[in-house]
């Protein structure tokens, strides 16, 4: 069973919908418990990462999901899922989860760079991981983001993007693994992945 | 590397999708459901369902078709016409919708653009805006409302420029000059204003053949194009679109 974590951040709904497309077993949640009890766990959101981190804190979910990624069961972040699982966020200070090390970054200005990076771009990746396994290198994802993702350490950065600099798309370690773009509104190449991430052995 | 989007715009009346006829009024074309999957699997970049529904029960009828067409399609998909208010937004939003849009509603009270901006975050809101050439004003181009009925005092870039202020994650900008000409779209003010904001603008207005998107994402800088009629007839497929713009260079998402 999939734990698909209800904090009232967006695109809970779409997430919802694929799974059930994919005839995934899941449960829409925000009792901590059950999250600590799942044998998967999906963390979708967008929106303000300093917002999110409050709702998951007052509701205990922060704990719960530190516990369950301790706890080796395969974690999926999505978009601002990608973000909260590092350590901290520059989008209002938030301290987020602190499951792998790093921190969010604004997308700086540049000339004739928009913001959000709003669409269609493709992945460089930079380390094999079942989450990809058919999925062709070329392929696009679509994203929709201010922020981007920066783990600490190169090794945690499992894809890249190029939106006039390479950020990292894909961050990964052990059993946590978390895009910045959105599988459930990819596609079929997005729902592939979400059907890899279901049957995920770490 | 970073793909121009082709969005499909389907109107929607009644729960139909409709197209207007010149002196005929509006005919149904088909399904939403039936027509959004069709176009997904043909390779549509995204989807936006513009409510033209008259009747009271507008809100429902437009939210059973988002939920129905959520559960079918899994690209991303806006809803717009109609959104006056927060809960107007929140209900799209909720029945799966990925972005809302508001046009004349924004103009007569632009705080809907800031109050949906705060609530759902800015990336779900999309400023839409009928603009017509009109010397008088500093870009050259008023804005209008009432589907290009009532002429506002607002000056498009100037516009624009506020919407984003106000939060804004991106803009569509209708060109009402071109809009069913199929002549090509109006790349002036789609760069002027593309030019002016730090956020997506979307292209709308005068498709006709693939050449014009080309020469909107090239000349007009748009970063995505809203097509109809030359899709909805059979004209061209997306398929058909796409390689043709593959082949002049520019960047697609393969189908």
């Amino acid at each position: 069973m999939i734990a698909v974590v209800d904090y009232d951040a967006g695109n809970l709904r779409s997430v919802e919908t694929a799974l059930r497309h994919l005839g995934a077993r899941f449960v829409v949640t925000a009792d901590p418990a059950v999250v600590r009890g799942a044998e998967r766990v999906i963390v979708p959101g967008v929106g303000d990462a300093a917002a999110a981190m409050g709702r998951l804190d007052r509701s205990g979910l922060s704990d719960a999901l530190r516990e369950f990624a301790r706890s080796g069961g395969p974690l999926l972040g999505i978009c601002l899922g990608s973000q909260i699982v590092l350590d901290r966020s520059d989008e209002n200070n938030a301290q987020c989860l602190g499951i792998i090390p790093g921190e969010a970054v604004a997308f700086d200005e540049r000339p004739g760079r928009k913001v959000p990076h709003m669409g269609w771009n493709t992945l460089i990746p930079r380390a094999d991981h079942p989450l990809f396994a058919g999925i062709a290198p070329e392929t696009s994802f679509y994203f929709v983001h201010s922020y981007v993702p920066r783990p600490a350490e190169v090794r945690d950065c499992l894809a890249l993007t190029e939106y006039q600099e390479e950020f990292c798309s894909v961050v990964g370690r052990d059993n946590v693994i978390a895009t910045q773009f959105h599988p459930e509104k990819s596609g079929e190449p997005g729902l592939r992945m979400l059907q890899n991430f279901a049957q995920w052995r770490v | 590397m970073y793909q121009k989007r082709i969005i499909v715009c389907l109107d929607v009346r009644d729960g139909m999708v409709t197209k207007g006829v010149r002196f005929k009024g509006n005919i149904d074309i088909g399904d939403p459901v039936v027509m959004a999957r069709q176009y997904y699997e043909a390779g549509v970049d995204e989807l936006v369902f513009y409510d033209i529904t008259a009747s009271a029960e507008r809100r429902g009828i437009i939210v059973d078709v988002v939920e129905r067409v959520a559960s079918q399609i899994f690209v991303p998909f806006s809803v717009g016409g109609g959104i006056g208010t927060v809960e107007d937004m929140r209900a799209v939003l909720l029945a799966g919708a990925e972005k809302v849009s508001v046009n004349s509603q924004a103009v007569r009270n632009p705080d809907i653009i800031a109050q949906g901006a705060a609530r759902f975050g800015r990336q779900c809101v999309v400023l839409g805006m009928d603009a017509a050439a009109d010397a008088q004003m500093p870009s050259g181009y008023r804005v209008v409302i009432n589907g290009g009925r009532t002429p506002t005092e607002l000056d498009a870039v100037q516009w624009a420029q506020r919407a984003v202020e106000l939060g804004a994650g991106e803009i569509v900008v209708n060109s009402i000059d071109a809009d069913g000409t199929r002549n090509g779209y109006e790349c002036t003010v789609t760069r002027k204003i593309s030019q002016a904001v730090s956020v997506p603008v979307v292209a709308s207005g005068g498709a006709g053949v693939p050449e014009h998107l080309q020469r909107v994402f090239t000349e007009g800088s748009a970063d995505a194009a809203l097509v109809a009629s030359m899709v909805h007839y059979g004209d061209y497929t997306i398929g058909d679109i796409k390689s043709y713009l593959a082949d002049q260079g520019t960047p697609v998402r393969a189908v």
